[in-house]
C-alpha cells in the first residue's frame, strides 16, 4: 500500500507560563513559585496511514488530538520524531481562515481557498459549486461582517470541503447550520471518503467516526492507546455504553456531532 | 484508489517514503516568493479592505500627506525658520517625508501582521514571512499617490531629471524597503511572544522623522557636526536613504543642480549607499535566520 501519512515516533512539548509582566514574574520568583512549566501534549505517537484509508482520531478532551493534527498539517513541527506526508493537505481545519469581514463572500472565496492551497484556476472551476454549496445567495457580494454566523461558517465549510487534496483532515464537528446543511455536509464527506482520498477524523461523535471510518487512533494523555477497527476503538473510549440503543433518530443527532 | 501495487514492500518502508516530504512549509522569503498567488491576494485583502465603508475611499491616501505636508511646512518652515538658504524647501522635505512615511509604515504595520493574522497562523501551514512582506508591499502601493503628488510638483516647478538622480533614487527606495522589511520581519516575531514590541516600535517610529536631513538640511548637520562626526550620522541607513532620494527629485528641481548635487549633498554618495544597502541585504539575512527560529513557538503563543 502506499503510505499517506507517516508519524514517526513524534512527541510535541507545551510551555505553559503563569505570569506574564516582570512585575508578576518577579513576585512569583521571590516567593518560589514555577514561573513556567511544561508538559508533553503529545508523546511519543508513531503510526502510519495507508492511502485511501479513513481513520477516526477519538480521545478525551485534552487528550492531544488538536495538536497531533497540526502538527501533520505542518502548522506546528514537532519537537522530536517526523511526521511524513504524501500530497496535498486540506481540511475542515480552517474553515473561514481569513475571512476578512470587510470584504465581500465572493473575495473572501479566494482568498479562504488560496490559503487552502488552491490556484486561482482552480478556484475559478469549483466557485460555483461552492456559492451553491453555501447557500448565500445574493448575499455573495456582500461584507461577510454582515452575515449571520451560519452563513459565515457555510460558506467556510463550503470552501474547505471543496479544496482539492490528497489528504483530508477535519478537526471541527458539523455543528454548524441547520440539519440540511448538516446532512449536506456528510454526504460530501462520504464522497471524498469514497473517492480514495485520505480521511483523518477528529470526533467524539461515535455514531459518525463508526460510520465514516476503517480505523480508530485513541489518544491518552498524548500518547497512543489503542489502534485498531472503528467498533473496537469505539469500545475501548466507553464511548458507545449510552449510544447504543438509542432510537434513529437520536442517532443522526449523535452522528452528525454536537460536541467538541 | 490510487493504489500502486508495485509498491508492496512491507518489509523495507523506507521504499514507501519515497515522494513524502515534512508537511511544514520550508518557509524563508524564498518560500514567499513560490506562493505568489496568496501574497497577492493579501495585498489586496488590506487594500481594499483599507478604505472599505468610506466616503473619500482612495482619497484619503491623499489627504492625509499633504495635510501632514502643511503642518511641518507651516510648523519647521514658517515658524521655526529651517527653510533659509534651502531651494524649494518644500519638497526638500516632502520628498523625505514620503519615504519615511513608507518605512515607518512597513514597520509599525509588519510587527502587528503575525499578530493580526494569527487564526491563519495557527490553523493553516504556510510561509508566515508572508505576511510581514505584505505589508512591506501595502505600504509601497500607498505610496504611490504621494509620489504622484511629488512628482506633479516637481514638474510644475521645472524639474529636471537625470540619470544619476533616477539611480540615487532606486537605490535610496531599495534601503528603505530592505531596511524596513528585515525590521518588520524581526519584530513582527518577537512581537507574538510579547506584545512590548510593538510598543518599542512606536516609540522608534518617532525618532525617524527627527534622524533624517529632511525638516532640516543636510547641509546643517554637516556644519555643525564636523567632518568626523557626520559620518555618524550617516551611518544611520534612512539618513543616507532621504539624502538619495533627494538627489533624486529636490536636487532636480534646484537652479543649478550640479552646485546643489556638490554642495548640499555628503560626499561619495552614491558609495556610501551601495554600502548601506549591501549592510541591510546582510541585515536581512540575519532577521530571516531569527524570524525561523522562533516561528516554531508561533502555533502555541498565538
Amino acid at each position: 500500500m502506499t503510505k499517506s501519512i507517516v508519524v514517526d515516533h513524534v512527541s510535541k512539548r507545551f510551555t505553559m507560563r503563569y505570569h506574564r509582566t516582570i512585575k508578576q514574574m518577579s513576585i512569583a520568583r521571590l516567593r518560589g513559585q514555577e514561573i513556567s512549566d511544561s508538559f508533553l501534549a503529545v508523546d511519543d505517537v508513531s503510526f502510519t496511514v495507508d492511502q485511501g484509508e479513513s481513520i477516526g482520531l477519538m480521545g478525551l478532551n485534552g487528550s492531544g488530538k488538536s495538536t497531533l493534527l497540526k502538527v501533520i498539517n505542518g502548522v506546528m513541527a514537532p519537537d522530536a520524531g517526523q511526521v511524513l506526508t504524501r500530497g496535498r493537505i486540506a481540511g475542515l481545519i480552517a474553515t473561514g481562515a481569513g475571512f476578512h469581514p470587510q470584504l465581500t463572500g465572493r473575495d473572501n472565496v479566494y482568498l479562504n481557498a488560496a490559503i487552502l492551497g488552491m490556484t486561482e484556476k482552480e478556484t475559478k472551476a469549483r466557485f460555483d459549486d461552492i456559492v451553491e454549496f453555501a447557500d448565500i445567495g445574493r448575499f455573495l457580494d456582500t461584507p461577510v461582517g454582515h452575515y449571520s454566523s451560519g452563513m459565515f461558517a457555510r460558506l467556510g465549510f463550503a470552501v474547505a470541503v471543496h479544496t482539492d487534496s490528497d489528504i483530508f483532515l477535519v478537526d471541527e464537528v458539523l455543528a454548524v447550520g441547520d440539519k440540511p446543511f448538516k446532512k449536506k455536509c456528510m454526504e460530501k464527506m462520504k464522497e471524498i471518503k469514497a473517492s480514495g482520498r485520505t480521511l483523518f477524523y477528529v470526533s467524539h461523535a461515535a455514531g459518525s467516526v463508526r460510520k465514516m471510518c476503517d480505523r480508530v487512533i485513541v489518544l491518552e494523555k498524548g500518547r497512543k492507546a489503542f489502534d485498531g477497527p472503528a467498533d473496537e476503538g469505539i469500545k475501548f473510549l466507553h464511548y458507545d455504553d449510552t449510544e447504543d440503543d438509542v432510537s434513529s433518530e437520536e442517532e443522526q443527532d449523535e452522528e452528525l456531532g454536537s460536541d467538541v | 484508489m490510487t493504489t500502486t501495487v508495485d509498491r508492496e514492500h512491507a518489509e523495507v518502508p523506507e521504499d514507501d517514503l519515497a515522494g513524502m516530504r515534512a508537511p511544514a512549509p520550508q518557509g524563508g522569503l524564498v518560500d514567499v516568493f513560490r506562493h505568489r498567488y496568496i501574497l497577492k491576494l493579501l495585498v489586496r485583502r488590506e487594500i481594499s479592505a483599507r478604505y472599505q465603508g468610506s466616503v473619500l475611499g482612495l482619497l484619503w491616501s491623499y489627504v492625509q500627506p499633504l495635510t501632514r505636508f502643511v503642518m511641518y511646512y507651516f510648523v519647521i518652515g514658517m515658524v521655526i525658520g529651517l527653510d533659509r538658504g534651502v531651494e524649494y524647501f518644500g519638497i526638500h522635505m516632502f520628498a523625505g517625508m514620503v519615504f519615511v512615511h513608507y518605512f515607518t509604515e512597513t514597520f509599525t504595520a509588519g510587527t502587528r501582521s503575525i499578530m493580526r493574522n494569527s487564526s491563519i497562523v495557527k490553523k493553516m501551514a504556510m510561509p508566515r514571512e508572508m505576511f510581514p512582506v505584505a505589508s512591506m508591499l501595502v505600504s509601497a502601493y500607498h505610496i504611490i499617490p504621494q509620489l504622484v503628488i511629488l512628482i506633479t510638483v516637481c514638474m510644475i516647478v521645472g524639474w529636471a531629471p537625470d540619470m544619476a538622480g533616477m539611480f540615487a533614487g532606486l537605490l535610496g527606495f531599495a534601503i528603505v524597503a530592505v531596511l524596513g522589511t528585515s525590521l518588520a520581519l524581526l519584530f513582527s516575531a518577537a512581537n507574538v511572544f510579547a506584545r512590548d514590541f510593538s510598543n518599542i516600535v512606536q516609540t522608534l517610529t518617532n525618532f525617524v522623522h527627527l534622524a533624517v536631513p529632511m525638516i532640516y538640511p543636510y547641509t546643517l548637520v554637516a556644519s555643525r557636526f564636523g567632518a568626523d562626526h557626520v559620518n555618524l550620522y550617516l551611518a544611520n541607513p534612512l539618513a543616507e536613504a532621504v539624502l538619495l532620494i533627494q538627489r533624486c527629485f529636490w536636487v532636480g528641481v534646484t537652479s543649478d543642480p550640479e552646485q546643489t548635487a556638490l554642495t548640499q549633498m555628503p560626499d561619495n554618495l552614491f558609495t556610501r549607499g551601495l554600502i548601506q544597502l549591501a549592510c541591510c541585504l546582510v541585515f536581512l539575512l540575519i532577521a530571516q535566520l531569527v524570524f525561523t527560529r522562533l516561528e516554531r513557538k508561533f502555533p502555541e503563543r498565538l
